[in-house]
């Protein structure tokens, strides 16, 4: 094991996979010679070159749809898009084209691609920089949607999503850039699409947590154990496309609760989704109703402290729980 | 006989005998195809929109005659001729229109979305302007790949205007890559004639402050449109950089089958009809001596004949079962085995996990459909009220 920060498993990732295989490439805005808005791509244009790690220009949705276009006819382009909010220039690429081509034209043909785009609030960047869109990418029949929370299951996942056959939307969080631990030291270390992590054990309650939010769950979920003697499954599905729907309800039959926390926004959200497939699943096995922690109804806001009660933190995880338990139902 | 002969001019410009005969063959496939699918449009054996290419028959086969077996086409929801020129089975392309499963996309995309991986026509599309990022990826690939094609990429005068237009062209020149973009300028964008959509409606100069110098051709005239594109595609080939071509052509016809017209004149699709490149260009060949009006007659007889044909295997195809709505969205294997998913039909809410491990027959909606039980609206209703 090395520890290493969430960006550097990133960008171990993408160097191996583009040692791994010729026909991946990069393409994205200020990747190279910048090193990456992020520095997700730092060093990358040294080592491969300028055929392999290309800047762009500021034209999102014809980046994307060149990565499409390649993808069609043999390569596996890897697109970075510098915020989520930027994905919306590009929107019609990715689901227009990348996510209907191969259904629309009868399977003829695969999109073997990657869009990585970083999300979440924080950073004081105000409504066009902040936003966490998981939801718009989960409503999307044939794209993959990835949200790693830890630097292992970034490098894992996105070398999952590298080699896979199908157009990846990879939803990283500029919170987590920064964010250390420990990944293995396996060059074929991948994570599997589809196969949720339980991070923590309990039987009182099912906590499910989304890209950021999975450790604002753990973190509520040990004060939760501290202060309240409530034990908390909490369960990271790392990604929403394909969803590891079994491993939720298995939690949710065991502990008959469940809160759902998202930093995204709370109408047609990933919780409500979620909601909507544990009750038609799980209604019987539900003690209390399903609650639901999420970013506030709004557009993101500058001002810190408008910003700071804008999106979740522990203490709305913990209110959540335990209104679960207020709320029984008889 | 006097109509037989030729003007020295004319006799020099034409290509071979055979390959003329050819592309009036093309021509005449594609007219007579679109004339039927029209027809079957009327009789609701089509459905959706459908956009007919008749007057552009010109444009399109003399482009996609410059192309080589290896080289791209990608063309818009306007496609039906261009995926016939390039070779694709008339049954096939006519299936398509019927939704039925031998169609090329097995019923899916339907009119505006054909596509034909084995001829290397690489797909209508349905958004206008959405195909030239695409283009530019495969010229990408080629360059990439150190791979001896080129793209020739579609797209009407309305596309011009779309955000796409300005970035690819600009990327493409940036990047040098293998790319003839040919703007077929059929004088509307939809409905809105060229000079009350675009500023500039000297079309080939669009593409210049970007750095892609463009040319022009008649896109009536066959012989000229074949000549442009091949020299278009030479400097694509030879040069490393991209070109933008204007085709200048007329649709006869409406933008799709619900189209009243009433953005233009009589005069003036009567102006241009007289220019119709099927009949200007049969004539010359008659004049030359290529043909003569027997031969021509019986040419276009095939066409019918053809068409004929086509229709009767579309009609012949089934529709897709039920049982494939959920084929093709994704490439399935051990990292993505199935997805969850909700479908009213069934009593278990989660279709699509794990189901490419699935003996078909034991999926629920399986036995329904094989029991021709499909709940009806009806059933529906019923259920709302338990």
């Amino acid at each position: 094991m090395a520890v290493m920060r969430y960006r550097e498993a990133l960008n171990a990732a993408l160097r191996e996979e583009m040692q791994r295989d010729p026909n991946v490439l990069l393409m994205g805005e200020d990747i190279g010679v910048f090193n990456g808005a992020f520095k997700v791509t730092a060093g990358l244009l040294d080592e491969f070159g300028e055929k392999r790690v290309r800047d762009t220009p500021i034209s999102e949705n014809t980046i994307v749809g060149m990565g499409v276009g390649a993808a069609m006819t043999g390569l596996r382009p890897v697109v970075e898009l510098m915020t989520i909010n930027f994905s919306l220039l590009a929107m019609d690429q990715i689901v227009n084209h990348a996510a209907s081509i191969r259904y629309m034209f009868g399977g003829q043909v695969k999109v073997p691609m990657v869009v990585r785009m970083p999300q979440g609030a924080g950073h004081q960047l105000g409504p066009t920089h902040s936003h966490s869109w998981e939801a718009l990418f989960l409503h999307v029949p044939g794209l993959l949607v990835a949200a790693p929370t830890t630097a292992a299951d970034a490098k894992g996942l996105l070398k999952s999503a590298i080699r896979d056959d199908n157009p990846v939307v990879f939803i990283e969080h500029e919170y987590l850039y920064g964010q250390r631990g420990e990944v293995p030291d396996d060059d074929d270390h991948t994570v599997r699409f589809g196969e949720a992590a339980i991070r923590r054990e309990g039987s009182d309650v099912t906590i499910v947590g989304i890209s950021r939010m999975a450790l604002t769950a753990f973190r509520a979920a040990r004060t939760l154990s501290d202060e309240h003697a409530i034990e908390a499954d909490v369960i990271d599905p790392r990604t929403l496309r394909p969803l590891d729907l079994d491993t939720i309800l298995a939690s949710v039959r065991k502990t008959n609760r469940c809160v759902i926390v998202e930093e995204g926004w709370p109408h047609g959200g990933v919780g409500a989704n979620l909601a909507a497939l544990i009750q038609e699943q799980a209604f019987d096995d539900l003690d209390a109703p399903i609650q639901r922690v999420t970013g506030a109804d709004v557009p993101m806001p500058y001002s810190k402290p408008l910003e700071q009660i804008a999106f979740p933190h522990e203490p709305q995880v913990v209110d959540a729980v335990l209104a679960t338990f207020r709320d029984r139902v008889s | 006989m006097a109509e037989r002969v030729a003007q020295p001019a004319e006799l020099a410009r034409l290509p071979e005998p055979g390959v003329a005969r050819e592309w009036l063959a093309a021509m005449m496939l594609i007219r007579r195809f679109e004339e039927r699918a029209g027809e079957m449009y009327a009789k609701a054996k089509v459905g959706g929109f459908l956009h007919l290419a008749i007057g552009e028959e010109a444009t399109i086969v003399g482009s996609t005659r410059a192309l080589r077996e290896q080289d791209y086409l990608i063309s818009t929801y306007r496609s039906h001729g261009h995926t016939l020129a390039r070779g694709s089975d008339p049954n096939r392309v006519m299936a398509e229109l019927f939704g039925r499963v031998d169609g090329l996309c097995k019923g899916r995309g339907g009119s505006m979305h054909m596509f034909d991986l084995d001829k290397r026509f690489m797909g209508g599309y349905g958004i206008v302007g959405g195909n030239l990022p695409l283009a530019a990826g495969f010229a990408l690939a080629s360059d990439y790949l150190g791979r001896d094609e080129v793209t020739l990429c579609q797209f009407g005068d309305g596309a011009s205007n779309q955000g796409t237009f300005g970035e690819t062209m600009n990327l493409a020149a940036l990047w040098r890559l293998p790319v003839v973009f040919m703007v077929t300028n059929n004088q509307f964008g939809m409905g809105t004639a060229l000079e009350r959509h675009s500023a500039v409606t000297d079309l080939m100069r669009k593409g210049e402050g970007f750095g892609v110098p463009g040319m022009r051709c008649d896109g009536m005239d066959i012989v000229d449109t074949y000549n442009v594109t091949s020299e278009a595609l030479r400097i694509v080939r030879e040069e490393r950089r991209p070109v933008l071509v204007e085709a200048v052509t007329y649709r006869f016809r409406g933008h799709s089958m619900a189209d009243p017209e009433e953005y233009r004149t009589k005069e003036q699709v009567d102006a241009w009809r007289k220019r119709d490149p099927l009949a200007v260009f049969g004539d010359q060949l008659v004049a030359a001596g290529v043909l003569d009006n027997d031969e021509r007659a019986a040419m276009d007889h095939e066409a019918i004949e053809r068409v004929d044909r086509a229709v009767a295997f579309a009609d012949a195809s089934p529709h897709p079962s039920p049982n494939d709505l959920y084929d093709d969205i994704y490439v399935l294997g051990d990292q993505v085995r199935g997805w969850y998913s909700v479908d009213e039909r069934t009593p278990t809410p989660h279709r699509g996990e794990d189901e490419s491990a699935m003996d078909r027959a034991d999926l629920p909606h399986a036995a329904e459909h094989a029991g021709g039980t499909t709940p009806k609206p009806a059933d529906d209703a019923q259920r709302g009220e338990d």
